[in-house]
């Protein structure tokens, strides 16, 4: 069994550690072994949250820079600023919506130009899937749905050995009942963007 | 029925690390526990005081580790398997406890989890408590992967059983805060209650009984070796003449090093579990056919000088590395690549690490730092001392606290310019204004303020000292999650059978002769409050009084409504963006906006706005 590492980048309150969790689960019933590390404690105090996810067959929950094989991001930046985690194969999946840092509107910091942004994620890769998260996640029902959309679109690439329908099931049994139709429909509208990116 | 609670054996979960502490110490028949609740160990409260609230488990949050350790010490000393958890700075406030309890000892089963948190995630430092378990004679476990903390739960209850001591659990943020599948064993049926044998020869430390005791725990050390020496814990696995000996997370960095470098036929490696004291027999006979030997441990070379004393002891001269300049570091956490890169160096492997990505001309991507939240009281707070300082033409030096509120060091609030450990902001406070001219003023959080900054102020009050203390009390130990303390009603949250400490009539008591209680949220009365209090000589204490911002939102409680900037009225001053660096504002074609998914309404910058143009949003009927 081979090993895939992929971190997923998000701004505290965005649901980064529900969607680890939901794929967690998801690889409990493909039977896939995963050790899964995250940073939290600030994280709904608007700072960066990362978790790393290790699929398959190693002993380390985390992920060194460099080597990630696929990043999952649920904002632009955020991309951006974990490209320090990717090498020249790791594919990349992002949001495109800005959530715009607060150093920005005191004056500490200037928000990348999103094709700016785009460009660099792509050329300095192993490829880029992009879109926009947070309108998928509102066509679903709330833009709370982003971290579903963003789950859609990695299962669709295929990249980790974990069919789609265990990842419904997952979203069934780990997020709430009354956003479980909106979820599922968030990560088929996810999965669908995937399908139409590349 | 709480998840974790569950008596399913054989059943495989996703679990949160301290999830799995948690029920390891279910499983092994845990019948009392207690902490002061600190990051990473925090959910291992949390789930057991759920699972107390459900069951016979006694569980409490007690109000300072010191506590905790000796309400479980006498738990565990009455013959009921008791665990005290706490993050790795908690143990300095135990210190006091752990030290004596050692030449106690036990009768029951009594664990100390100690949560270490190397690089500091969420700490003010990153102290290897390695030591506390030599400096103590205390035995330590270490476990490697989420799975294995579970198991070594039981293992250590029966060690200081066996021991007749407690024993140290200590863990790292990157096993608390990891998730792994792990499988649910027998529940060994829980005692929650003992009998307290009296037995002063053994329980009252006068020097004439100590004396006899410290005999009692050298032995007790050296019967703990001869275990540690033959543990399950401490294993080898592997073949070669290169050697490995690791600890705790490392290990697991070590075996993918291992592949990825194609030396696994070279290389043995000793997995030490079992760390205080060192297993030397064992060491011994693993360095005997090596030719060279590499220490993996994050933090302090705590094994690394055990082992090669232990070799000195043996007549082995071969090379030991470890920490130096050129391999392991003493600072942050380890990865696989770094751990590779120095079993490669060390052992002299050729290795050509992945290509990564050329970032020189990646542009600076602006920051986020952790902020206060929009809304939160605590940022009225600094605003208000600051106008009210400005106003007086007051310079002032700011001693702050362990809490949420130490973010209000960030400039544009700029009011945190000495924090140290938890409480010392009233002692502190005390030693800058007998030495500075200055007008001091010092800021702690309500569950801080009964951890350990009411001695301070008992200091303060008798000495006589001069400064304000502002007691920031939001209504919960907010920080680490929203825990509760003594000043919180318990029968709002629904918990019966607690009472309540009001911390107005605990400063009055405690001879405190200016006291102001301000309601941040109205920033004129609260400015002339202060004003007030910065003006007496003495010590003053101003309570600002107002619910956790989250807090209120997690339990519906939210009444405010969102603000709005009325474009017309605005001429950009950028006073509220430039007084209160609220994460709600931003700007839209170089205009300040509010996001009203961010603003609860708290109005404050509504009050600093000069042109009054920030009003609530309109609801439309």
């Amino acid at each position: 069994m081979g090993t895939t590492r992929l971190i997923i980048v998000a701004v505290g309150g965005q649901g980064n550690l529900l969607a680890s969790k939901v794929l967690g689960e998801a690889a409990l019933l493909s039977d896939l072994p995963v050790r899964m590390s995250e940073i939290h404690g600030m994280a709904q105090r608007g700072g960066v949250v990362e978790s790393a996810l290790v699929f398959g067959d190693a002993e380390s929950s985390i992920i060194s820079d460099g080597e990630a094989d696929v990043l999952v991001s649920f904002e632009p930046s955020e991309a951006l600023r974990a490209l320090n985690k990717c090498n020249i194969k790791t594919k990349v999946i992002t949001s495109l919506s800005p959530v715009q840092p607060f150093t920005v509107a005191i004056g500490r910091g200037i928000y990348p130009e999103i094709d700016t942004m785009k460009k660099l994620l792509d050329e300095k890769t192993g490829g880029l899937i992009s879109f926009d998260a947070v309108e998928l996640a509102e066509k679903a029902g709330t833009v709370m749905s982003v971290n579903m959309v963003l789950l859609g679109a990695l299962i669709q690439t295929g990249i980790l050995p974990i069919p789609a329908e265990n990842v419904k099931t997952a979203i069934q049994t780990t997020t709430k009942k009354a956003f479980v139709d909106i979820n599922i429909k968030a990560f088929d509208l996810g999965f669908e963007a995937a399908q139409n990116a590349s | 029925m709480h998840k974790l609670l569950v008596d399913d054996p054989g059943k495989q979960l996703l679990l949160l690390g301290n999830e799995a502490i948690a029920r390891g110490a279910i499983e092994a028949g845990v019948g009392f526990a207690a902490s002061y609740p600190g990051t990473p160990s925090s959910e291992i409260s949390l789930n057991l005081f759920q699972m107390s609230k459900e069951s016979d488990l006694y569980y409490e949050y007690s109000i300072n580790e010191k506590v905790s350790m000796e309400v479980t010490a006498a738990a565990a000393n009455s013959g009921v398997r008791s665990l005290c958890i706490m993050k790795h700075v908690g143990l300095n406030v135990a210190a006091d406890v752990l030290m004596t309890l050692a030449y106690i000892g036990v009768t029951g089963g009594m664990v100390i989890l100690t949560a270490d948190d190397p690089f500091m995630f969420s700490s003010q430092n990153e102290q290897d408590n390695r030591y506390y378990g030599k400096l103590a004679g205390l035995a330590v476990l270490e476990p490697s992967t989420v799975e294995e903390a579970k198991e070594m739960m039981t293992y250590a209850f029966d060690l200081s059983e066996e021991l007749g001591e407690p024993v140290i659990f200590r863990t790292t943020t990157r096993i608390n805060h990891s998730n792994a599948f792990v499988s649910f064993s027998e529940m060994k049926e829980r005692k929650t209650k003992g009998e307290f044998i009296k037995d002063p020869m053994r329980c009252v430390t006068v020097p004439a009984v100590a004396r006899g005791l410290h005999v009692k725990l050298l032995e007790n050390l050296k019967k703990a070796e001869e275990i540690a020496d033959k543990s399950e814990l401490n294993r080898r696995s592997g073949k070669g003449s290169l050697g490995i000996i690791c600890n705790g997370v490392s290990y697991g960095y070590v075996a993918d090093g291992l592949k990825d470098l194609g030396i696994t036929d070279k290389a043995e490696v000793l997995r030490i579990g079992f760390s205080n004291p060192l297993p030397k027999a064992l060491v011994a006979d693993f360095l005997k056919d090596k030719d060279r030997v590499l220490i993996v441990e994050e933090g302090e070379p705590f094994m690394e000088e055990a082992v090669k004393a232990t070799a000195q002891e043996n007549g082995l001269t071969l090379p030991i590395m470890g920490k130096s300049d050129e391999l392991f570091s003493r600072l942050y956490e380890y990865d696989p690549s770094t751990v590779r890169g120095c079993i490669a160096k060390a052992f002299d492997i050729d290795y050509t690490e992945s290509e990564v990505v050329d970032l020189t001309d990646v542009p600076e991507i602006p920051n986020r730092p952790p902020n206060l939240c929009a809304g939160c009281s605590h940022r009225a707070v600094f605003y208000e001392v600051n106008k009210a300082a400005k106003d007086m033409e007051m310079d002032i030096i700011c001693p702050s606290d362990i809490g949420c509120y130490t973010l209000g060091f960030l400039p544009p609030l700029s009011t945190g310019d000495f924090v140290v450990c938890m409480g010392a902001s009233s002692g502190t406070a005390a030693g800058f204004s007998t030495v500075n001219d200055k007008k001091v003023v010092s800021f702690v959080g309500d569950s801080t303020f009964f951890h350990s900054g009411i001695s301070g102020l008992m200091n303060a009050v008798f000495n006589n000292h001069n400064f304000t203390y502002v007691i920031l009390d939001n209504r919960i130990t907010a920080m680490t999650g929203h825990q509760p303390n003594p000043g919180v009603d318990m029968e709002e949250m629904n918990f019966q059978g607690y009472n309540k400490i009001d911390i107005e009539e605990v400063v009055k008591a405690l001879g405190v002769k200016h006291i102001s209680v301000i309601k941040p949220f109205n920033s004129r009365k609260s400015i002339a409050s202060i004003k007030e209090a910065l003006d007496y000589k003495g010590v003053s204490v101003i309570i600002a009084k107002e619910r956790c911002t989250l807090y209120a939102k997690s339990v519906k409680k939210l009444k405010g409504k969102p603000f709005q900037i009325v474009e017309d009225k605005c001429l950009n001053h950028r006073d509220c963006i430039n007084e209160l660096a609220c994460p709600a504002f931003y700007l839209e074609n170089d205009a300040v906006k509010i996001n009203a998914d961010m603003c609860v309404g708290c109005s404050i910058c509504a009050q600093v706005c000069p042109e009054n143009a920030i009003l609530p949003v309109k609801t439309k009927e």
